[in-house]
């Protein structure tokens, strides 16, 4: 088994907690993991990507190779565009489709997306609209992460636990609004791929 | 056994604790920061009372990390690469004198400059001063390595560098702790005159160093930290160093590369290891992430031995940081893109963050410079240096830390009038003071704006030297009180800050106007903390 995974997005908008998440899960089933992550000077609004890997057998990289990653999630739509040449010909893409606006040069990004619809897997989701409706809107980055929970060869009661170690200090509350998040961006995406 | 998921630089915090260090000392740098920061939140180290707070400069850190040597103990001392630079005086030095306590240099290069002036490589700094240097290739040999290298550093008398690189200083992977080590007891020096670099014992020091060059090679060679592989195909030999080794074998998915490798990851290079690879072999390729430090060293100058591949001969990129797709390159494999990226994406720099002062600063400063003109402002390193980028456009220097008044000393002593200097807290207190001096010694007719948000911003928001003091610094220096202005960056102040700087353009000396409100990023960062 292995998954390797890009996860994008712009400085401050915490992919981290996605990253942390799944690492937690990685750790709780005793697989190898290694994830790379965007320190310092970036993380003032610029570009932030971290290359998360994980393995039932040892990894070497830190990072991923061009072609070979399964999944590119994003929580920013232009970021999510940044890394394909990481993905592999088989892989997905995850983006949640609220554009972060720090730039004056922004692109329209519509036909972009239309024309690699047909060669690749790709899921768009409100995942800002979907936190709303759940209650938590700060718990966007679970919604992408429930979206994107089913091109990640970790099961989902695994990914729970994740979730339960990482926001366990925060209290029940939060670890149920959490999970309520992960289990709407799953949803939404299990409608979108029929 | 329980893994932990430790970022490099949190390995080598951890392990730097479990070996029993008294004290580290270092400066805020990216990517070395969160070593130290990782070892000022462990309750063992508060437990303990490990010394863990920030230094002035890298410079005083190694010092005072020499010092705790001194006393016997096992010290660290953390930076970035440039930081070496400020502190070179007393590394070098260093190696001279040697060590008591366990001494660890850590240093953290930034190839490819993720966040850095330059991307210069700190293993010739460790060969310029002749001591062993160690570079891990993961996050275990991080641990391990850094937890081993306060014994060696004392079974060998000298310093031990740790370089790491970025990638390695931040990616995370699981980690296995071994044992707490007791701290050493306060012991001095067997000799009291170890530390004393008179000529007459310099001159006996350095031989003493040159006289352990062969057995710091020998013990390269006896490491188990490096290693030689066998390998069938002896078409090619290959070097690797640190973490380059990862992205060897990433291209043989079952691990198993055809050709024989040295993997170096203890300097001096492992020499009998390297000649038996060159003797076995037709080629030689030399991955190394950062300069091409062994390259260089193996490639004949007068091209009359085997042919060595790498950084220089263009089988690798010349500069930046290495991955996988580079390595394959190399190698001969085809690794073409299948998805480019789109040509329509657009780059994001960083940015100032909304509400951040530094802003209002630039916008009252552009102001007053529409009478003057452009160019004359020069600055330094911290997240104002942003305001060389749009839509500011203010400042047109960035050196070193420090150099903005020293810099703009130079151009008024070449008459060019009128001058700035633009620097924050951290970086006046780093290495401002020292300028502002010289400014002061010769009455330069010079502007300093000291934009004060009382931390160190851009490496995350640590505690600044200043801490308030820098009224009481400038006037102690000399310069005169009523040229000593303060303001407040807000928007609602904008007038009023042209109007203090214009007043201070007029005066011909040394104005010191200072620029206060905290950083809204280190504001929110303590309201979460308290909550
Ligand atoms: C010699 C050296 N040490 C450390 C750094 C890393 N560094 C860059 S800016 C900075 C501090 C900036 O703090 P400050 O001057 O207060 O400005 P701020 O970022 O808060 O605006 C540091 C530590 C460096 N570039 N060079
Ligand atoms: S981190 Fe602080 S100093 Fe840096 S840009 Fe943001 S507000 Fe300004």
């Amino acid at each position: 088994m292995k998954t390797d995974i890009i996860l994008a997005g712009v400085g401050g908008q915490g992919i981290l907690s996605i990253a942390a998440t799944l690492g937690a899960a990685a750790l709780n089933e005793n697989l190898h993991l290694k994830q790379a992550e965007t320190h310092g000077m970036s993380q003032r609004g610029g570009a932030v990507v971290s290359h998360l890997r994980i393995a039932d057998f040892p990894i070497w990289s830190d990072l991923i190779p061009f072609g070979s990653a399964d999944l590119i999630l994003s929580v920013e739509p232009m970021e999510s565009l940044r890394y394909l040449p990481y993905l592999s010909s088989s892989g997905s893409l995850v983006t949640n489709t609220t554009e972060f606006k720090n730039i004056t040069n922004y692109p329209k990004l519509e036909k972009t997306f239309q024309l690699l619809s047909s060669k690749l897997k790709i899921i768009k989701i409100d995942a800002d609209k979907i936190a709303h409706e759940v209650g938590n809107p700060r718990a966007s980055n679970m919604v992408m992460l429930g979206a994107a929970s089913s091109f990640i060869d970790i099961d989902d009661e695994i990914i729970l636990k994740g979730i339960e170690t990482i926001f366990k200090s925060k209290g029940d509350k939060i670890v149920k609004l959490n999970i309520a998040a992960f289990e709407a961006g799953r949803e939404f995406s299990s409608i979108q791929k029929k | 056994m329980q893994r932990n998921l430790f970022l490099g630089v949190e390995a080598i915090g951890q392990a730097a604790i479990d070996a029993g260090i008294s004290g580290v000392y270092a400066y805020p740098g990216t990517p070395s920061t969160e070593i130290t920061e990782y070892i000022q939140n462990s309750k063992t180290a508060k437990a303990k009372n490990i010394h863990r707070a920030w230094s002035a400069n890298e410079k005083t850190a190694m010092e005072s990390a020499l010092g705790m040597s001194y006393a016997g103990k096992r010290t660290m001392t953390c930076m970035k690469h440039v930081g070496l630079n400020v502190a070179a005086d007393v590394f070098m030095n260093a190696a001279i004198t040697g060590i008591n306590g366990g001494m660890v240099v850590t240093v953290a290069d930034d190839p490819s400059q993720h966040s850095s002036q330059n991307e210069q490589d700190s293993r010739f700094y460790g060969k310029f001063a002749m001591i062993p240097v160690m570079e891990p290739s993961n996050q275990q040999e991080a641990y391990n390595m850094t937890y081993e290298a306060f014994e060696f550093s004392e079974k060998t008398g000298l310093p031990v560098m740790l370089r790491i690189t970025t990638r390695l200083a931040h990616s995370r992977s699981g980690v296995i702790q071994k044992q707490m080590i007791d701290e050493n007891q306060l012991k001095l020096p067997e000799n009291l005159m170890q530390f004393m670099l008179l000529p007459a014992f310099g001159r006996q020091y350095y031989q003493n160093l040159l006289d352990k060059q062969d057995w710091l090679l020998t013990l390269s060679e006896e490491s188990k930290f490096n290693k030689y592989f066998e390998g069938k195909d002896k078409s090619l030999g290959i070097v690797c160093c640190g973490i380059a080794f990862n992205y060897l074998m990433e291209n043989y998915s079952d691990g198993n590369c055809p050709y024989p490798i040295v993997k170096i990851n203890q300097y001096p290079a492992p020499e009998k290891w390297i000649k038996k690879l060159e003797n076995e072999c037709d080629e030689l390729l030399v991955i190394e992430e950062g300069y091409p430090l062994i390259e260089e060293l193996l490639t004949d100058y007068f091209g009359k031995g085997k042919k060595v591949c790498g950084r220089l001969s263009g089988a690798l990129p010349r500069k930046g940081e290495l991955n996988p797709d580079h390595v394959a390159k190399a190698l001969g494999k085809d690794n073409s893109v299948t998805i480019e990226i789109p040509g329509l994406i657009a780059n994001r720099p960083p940015s100032l963050c909304a509400g951040c002062g530094h802003q209002e600063t630039y916008f009252a400063l552009n102001k007053v410079l529409e009478e003057f003109g452009d160019g004359r402002v020069f600055s330094d390193i911290g997240c104002y240096t942003l305001g060389a980028l749009p839509p500011y456009n203010t400042i047109n220097t960035c050196v070193d830390m420090g150099a903005s008044i020293t810099m703009a000393k130079g151009a008024a002593d070449a008459g060019l009038a009128p001058v700035f200097a633009v620097i924050g807290d951290s970086t006046f207190t780093h290495s401002g003071i020292t300028g502002l001096l010289d400014c002061v010694n010769e009455n330069t007719n010079i502007n300093i704006l000291i934009v004060d948000n009382e931390t160190v911003a851009m490496t995350g928001g640590q505690d600044s030297s200043a801490k308030g003091k820098i009224e009481n610094i400038c006037e102690g220096v000399g310069v005169q009180p009523e040229h000593i202005r303060l303001y407040v960056p807000l928007k609602k102040n904008h007038d009023q800050i042209i109007q203090i700087i214009n007043d201070e353009i007029q005066f011909e000396g040394v104005s010191v106007i200072i620029g206060r409100r905290e950083c809204v990023q280190r504001l929110s960062k303590i309201k979460k903390m308290n909550k």
